[in-house]
């Protein structure tokens, strides 16, 4: 039976750090001059946690390693650029060989839309679109096991990022160009920088959760466990793989196409197999089977890469003598380092595959107090 | 396509094919032993290129070639006791996480000592001499890819064939476990596995970097990802199937980009990995082992 509150003082603890963050968040976005950097590694963060999240979902929740999400977030974040994207910048855009008619004329009809309401249509549209892809590549690929999975979706991530490329493509995609102007969280009226990856990142994982929370989810954990055990349970294997990983993908899609309006420009080149590597590192760093553990992974790594290390990268002098080793890249060489150090000795992560609840955090300060004491009795439950 | 066109691009897919192949066999021979897929491979392999690049400024280049297969073996053997040995009773999928992420760290390792911009790989006189037959040109490397690599794979058959620690590896690839109860130091036979790899990859990225002249912290991951392909087609844990995979894909990729399609080229290869995936997992010369797929 695992300690906590009463529901009562639980919901209550979480409506007023709900409120606080709201406000926080609506503070923050009105100081954009000051607090631009932040206001900028704030929203990555959240964009990647929702990516994290999904990967999870998959990896963590129903045993399954794929290393298909930059692919996915290419979809998302092509998607949601075109019907993002006002009509009136498209000549500028395409401007070596055109948009194609079809599309064009699709995007006309929808610009009688409301900006915020073609926001979300992009958004939902870029996640259906790579949930269709997840389907019809899932029915072959998941029927392999581990690194041949791995090796497959990786597979697909670059043959879309191929696809995207490709100049004959150029009249859909933009080729090699890219796509650019796309609106910004801000453009439905100057507010929402971060509210608006704030909310939608609520709403996925929220979801997300709740279908772990449900006897899907316990279908999930009991594949992860066992898939022979799992299958001799009556638990269809192929439709609840599936399940994850179609819902996943529409996700990690979602937050691709965040991430196209928080880049406002994107290429091919974005959604290399690097881009997933770095979503993993979150996911192995958070906990493997956590989702609290890659929230709080996402916003760490990125807090960290981004800021707290940068001083890494710029050459230091103290009193005429020149610190060794601080130059470009170095930052990226320490984060990797310590990467591997948690790889290697500390494989749970940060959560390992506990969630967060208010009496772990609040009895954190006695439960250090407590292992202190009950180390020298050679308890050895107390060490774990 | 005339006739000499049609030469000309055989002889660059074999030459490309030959250095896929003596990378595949890296994947394949550590895949058939721990069940890893060594994604460090394919930056081991760029690092092999840099470090041509080192040892091309200060000496000869027959000196040169022999230093750069040694830092590249002891490159190797450090992933595997780093990166490898610490996990070796763990779930695969950590093993396969930490291979991820020693692959992130040789990279961002490359790109801090080397900086992310591409540097020109030396041009090694001798394998750059032109050859001139009828209508067809090729220089010397492209002749001497595909020669080199059948020549280091009848070498590396005759060794796991008719030496001792041959038989120890394939013993290890046959049962981990019962190899272990016989008495076969593991760690060493792994550690052997890697020295071979990465010396092979190193020549390997000699071959191949000579004819593409310049180096990246990033230019393993493709060539990586197909040689892992090709292992797969020609059956993981085979040599010779590793080698016919490279082979395969070093021509059907040069064709793609004669016709045309270079943008695809990429993703034909990992097309033909699904549908090798699907079809017969076990690849063209693997054995069937259920538990695979």
């Amino acid at each position: 039976m695992k300690k906590n509150f009463p529901a009562s003082v639980r919901l209550t603890l979480s409506l007023i750090a709900a409120v606080g963050v709201f406000f926080l968040l609506f503070w923050l976005e009105g100081q954009r001059t000051e607090q631009g950097m932040l206001i900028s590694i704030l929203q990555k963060s959240v964009i990647l946690s929702i990516a994290a999240v999904s990967m999870n979902l998959l990896t963590g929740f129903t045993g399954l390693f794929s290393l298909g999400q930059a692919g996915f977030m290419a979809i998302g974040a092509y998607v949601t650029g075109l019907i993002a994207m006002p009509v009136s910048s498209v000549d500028n855009v395409f401007y070596v060989s055109g948009m194609a008619d079809g599309l064009r004329s699709f995007k006309e009809s929808l610009s009688v839309l409301p900006t915020p309401l073609l926001i979300t249509l992009a958004l939902l549209a870029g996640g259906l679109i790579a949930a269709i892809f997840a389907a019809l590549v899932g029915i072959p690929v998941l029927r392999l096991k581990s690194d041949y999975l791995a090796i497959a979706t990786l597979g697909f991530s670059e043959i879309v990022r191929a696809i995207i490329a490709a100049p004959q493509l150029d009249r859909i995609t933009n080729g090699s160009y890219g796509l650019k102007a796309i609106p910004g969280f801000d453009s439905g009226g100057g507010r929402g920088s971060l509210l608006i990856p704030f909310g939608v990142a609520v709403a996925c994982i929220t979801f997300i959760v709740l279908l772990i929370r449900s006897s899907y989810g316990r279908a999930f954990k009991a594949i992860r466990e066992d898939e022979i055990a799992a299958e001799a349970m009556g638990i269809g294997l192929f439709k609840h793989k599936q399940l994850a990983f179609i819902i996943s993908s529409f996700f990690t899609a979602i937050s691709g196409g965040l991430l196209a309006m928080f880049m406002r420009s994107i290429d091919a080149r974005a959604f290399q197999v690097t881009l997933t590597y770095d979503i993993l590192l979150i996911v192995v760093i958070g906990g493997i089977g956590s989702i609290t553990g890659s929230i709080v992974g996402a916003f760490l790594v990125t807090f960290a890469k981004e800021w707290w290390l940068r001083f890494f990268d710029q050459p230091l002098v103290i009193n005429g003598f020149k610190v060794p080793l601080l130059r470009t890249g170095f930052r990226m060489v320490v984060f990797s380092i310590f990467l591997m150090l948690i790889v290697l000795f500390y494989r749970k992560g940060l959560m390992g595959n506990r969630e967060f609840s208010w009496y772990r955090l609040l009895s954190w300060p006695a439960r250090i107090g407590r292992r202190k004491k009950s180390l020298p009795s050679g308890d050895e439950e107390a060490l774990k | 396509m005339t006739f000499t066109t049609f030469i000309q691009h055989v002889l660059t897919g074999i030459s490309l094919g030959g250095a896929y192949a003596l990378i595949a066999i890296g994947y394949t021979m550590v895949y058939g032993i721990l069940l890893l897929i060594n994604f460090a491979h394919a930056d081991i392999f760029m690092m092999a290129g840099y470090f041509m690049i080192f040892a091309m400024s200060s000496m000869p280049w027959f000196i040169a070639i022999p230093v750069v297969i040694v830092v590249t073996v002891a490159l190797g053997l450090a992933v595997e006791s780093v990166a490898y040995k610490p996990l070796r009773m763990s779930p695969r999928m950590s093993i396969m996480i930490s291979a991820i992420g020693m692959s992130y760290l040789l990279q961002n390792l490359a790109i801090y000592l080397f900086s992310a911009l591409p540097r020109a790989y030396p041009v090694i006189t001798p394998l750059k001499q032109s050859f001139q037959i009828g209508g067809v040109s090729a220089s010397l490397v492209t002749i001497l890819t595909p020669v080199l690599t059948i020549v280091l794979v009848l070498l590396l058959m005759f060794l796991i064939n008719n030496t001792k620690i041959g038989m120890a590896m394939r013993a290890v690839s046959k049962d981990y476990d019962t190899s272990k109860l016989m008495g076969i130091k593991i760690n060493r036979v792994i550690s052997f596995t890697f020295i071979i790899g990465s010396a092979l990859a190193a020549i390997g990225s000699i071959l191949y970097f000579t004819d593409r002249m310049s180096v990246t912290p990033f230019s393993g991951i493709l060539p990586g990802l197909k040689c892992f392909v090709a292992a797969v087609l020609g059956g993981i844990g085979s040599i010779p199937g590793a080698v016919i995979g490279g082979f395969f894909i070093g021509i059907s990729e040069t064709f793609l980009v004669a016709l045309g399609y270079s943008t695809f080229s990429d993703a034909f290869t990992f097309l033909l990995l699904i549908v090798i995936l699907i079809f017969r997992p076990t690849g063209l010369l693997g054995e069937a082992i259920t538990e695979k797929v």
